[in-house]
């Protein structure tokens, strides 16, 4: 009775021991899995594309409507022409908004408030901060469906991702070198400007160009602000006024991931499938470069600045 | 003190422009919640239609009148739509996303931050449209074909493969908040637990778990917050049928579906695209409720600590 009832020592070890490689083991097929996983949307996309991705008359042909054959060259050009825009906007405005969160927000109420509300952007669906872009600045505003519009509509989408990459990367900075900066009696603007931004550069640089590749995949916060029209670009235009110049912000301007949207959602192009494949490996390929061109600058400035 | 003043007036205007910007910043959050709010509200206020039928009403056809003369504009299969999709792929997404998250801070830390870590971004990075053609291509496909060898003939559209397109683009959202909710577990808590003998998943499961729970809640939360208003990749695979989701492969609707489809269609001030604007109403007031939970879960995970 008493023996019975004795703990066993040793087949507890045994049992907890296994126990410990059976999850060890499933832990290790879940992270395969998911790099399987990886890898084949990847490839996919590249593969399913491929036979676009290196034809030149696909990457600079005007789109077409009901015929085979089109091309996305200014849908191309308005993915990159509205990023920077976007960044021209979004940069500044989060750079500044992080100063103050960072440097000088004092701990009160209306703080609290403000990063609740920057918090409160960056849950909110795109698709409504589209809707919203929509009723203030296609119609309230009466800019149509235009680059304006649809770069205003991604600044909101991109500056709760910068604030907070920003803000991160200055509260990163030791300590010490604040605190040396500021006895040395430099002012808080200062200290900020000569110490704290160029020792944060590289995360800062690292997390822009991410936040560009996010931008640049964006579709639904703009079918309803840059309209999902291309029309046909001239580049020797620069009669600013005219829906053909490349740089009149007031044109309705369909991105890469708009066009793949709304063909497959027309569903009335006959090379359908061609078309929207060829532009995703397109908008692969650029997402792609868009992490290692981040990596690869932020180990650049990294190397340069523990050099001096 | 004369030297000093050109110094202040910098310092001054330093603060002000970068407070100007955090301004700005409200201003438009809080433009956008009114502005959304009081044209999604105007359906109630101006059209007269009744809130809670809006809400539990099952039929969804705008253009057609019901017994009171009024449109039927019953949310209730869009509401079903999007809960199902969002719960369906946070069940899907959950597990793998832990479990990676397991692997990479316990297992293989020297892996996890070289490579799982980078790959994971760049999972994050690809645009939700990409997802929607990898579902119409592959998922949907698939979907009818299986079906099709089991004698079922359906189309593949539906909550099925609108789960799992949602989950494989939640996964690295969960995954890589996850990761940090378990790295941020003080490393005494683990070598307490190894000094008791315990084994690597007995700590794992007993300690490092139970100690990250508030911040994995984060993560879960989070990513379901990104999977109801989801719209574009939804949109390609569900189907796009207003009607109460009777099976996870019939063709369904969500509320991004809708509004996506819809407001392009309607004129302003009609009662349809009213009622559009009030699923997008519903849709923003969901995704504060989840902000909210998430500070609330903040705040009792600070209470608890002390």
């Amino acid at each position: 009775m008493a023996n019975s009832a004795r703990f066993d020592m040793q087949a507890h070890v045994r049992r907890i021991n296994s126990q410990d490689k059976v999850a060890t083991g499933i832990l290790t097929a879940i992270v395969a899995f998911v790099l399987l996983i990886l890898a084949a949307i990847i490839i996919y996309i590249l593969v399913q594309g491929a036979g676009k991705l290196f034809d030149v008359s696909f990457l600079t042909g005007e789109p077409e409507q009901f015929r085979a054959g089109g091309g996305i060259g200014p849908e191309l050009f308005n993915s990159f022409y509205l990023l920077f825009l976007t960044l021209l906007i979004s940069v500044p405005i989060s750079l500044g908004a992080a100063i103050f969160l960072a440097e000088y927000a004092p701990e009160n109420g209306v703080t609290a408030a403000a990063k609740t509300l920057i918090e409160t952007l960056s849950s909110l669906p795109s698709i409504v901060v589209g809707l919203f872009g929509f009723l203030f600045f296609v119609l309230m505003m009466g800019w149509g469906f235009s680059i304006i519009s649809g770069a205003i509509a991604l600044t909101m989408f991109n500056i709760p991702i910068l604030v907070r990459v920003i803000q991160q990367a200055l509260e990163d900075v030791p300590r010490s070198q604040r605190d040396a900066a500021l006895a040395m009696g430099l002012t808080r603007w200062e200290t900020t400007i000569h110490v704290l931004l160029p020792v944060a550069m590289p995360a800062i640089v690292t997390g822009i160009v991410l936040s560009a590749g996010r931008v640049f995949g964006e579709a639904a916060a703009l079918i309803y602000t840059a309209g999902q029209s291309a029309p046909a670009l001239d580049f020797t235009n620069f009669d600013f006024t005219s829906p053909s110049c490349p740089w009149n912000i007031f044109r309705p301007a369909e991105t890469l991931a708009v066009h793949i949207w709304k063909i497959n959602s027309e569903g009335v192009v006959p090379d359908l499938e061609a078309v929207s494949n060829g532009t995703a490996a397109v908008l692969m390929v650029c997402i792609l470069a868009f992490n290692i061109i981040a990596r690869l600058v932020g180990k650049a400035l990294e190397r340069r600045l523990t050099r001096e | 003190m004369a030297q000093s003043l050109p110094k202040l007036s910098v310092e001054r205007i330093g603060k002000g422009v970068t407070g100007a910007c955090i301004a700005l910043v409200a201003i438009l959050v809080i433009t956008l919640v009114a502005m959304v709010a009081s044209r999604g509200i105007s359906t109630f206020t101006v059209n007269g239609i009744n809130f809670f039928d809006f809400l539990t009403g099952t039929e969804w056809n705008p253009h057609q009148l019901d017994e009171n003369g009024q449109p039927t504009v019953g949310a209730l299969p869009m509401i079903t739509g999007s809960f199902a999709v969002t719960i369906f792929s946070t069940l899907l997404a959950l597990p793998i996303a832990i479990g990676s998250a397991i692997f990479v801070v316990e297992i293989a830390p020297g892996f996890g931050r070289r490579v799982f870590q980078p790959l994971i971004e760049l999972l994050t990075g690809i645009p939700s449209v990409v997802y929607g053609l990898i579902g119409l291509g592959v998922i949907v496909a698939t979907t009818r074909d299986v079906a099709g060898m089991f004698g079922a003939g359906i189309t593949g559209y539906g909550i099925f493969s609108g789960s799992i397109v949602l989950a494989l683009m939640i996964l690295p959202t969960v995954t890589s908040l996850s990761i940090d909710a378990l790295a941020a577990v003080p490393n005494e808590y683990r070598e307490g637990s190894y000094a008791l003998g315990c084994t690597r998943w007995q700590t794992v499961w007993n300690v490092v778990l139970r100690s990250a729970l508030p911040s994995l809640m984060t993560a879960v939360i989070l990513g379901m917050t990104r999977a109801f208003g989801e719209a574009l990749a939804v949109q390609m695979v569900i189907g796009n049928a207003a009607q109460m989701p009777d099976s996870l492969f019939t063709p369904a609707a969500t509320l991004t579906s809708v509004l996506t489809m819809g407001m392009g269609n309607e004129a302003m001030g009609t009662v349809y695209n009213n009622v559009l604007w009030s699923l997008a109403l519903l849709l923003m007031a969901m995704s504060l409720i989840f902000i909210l939970i998430i500070h609330l879960i903040a705040h009792k995970g600070a209470k608890h600590r002390g």
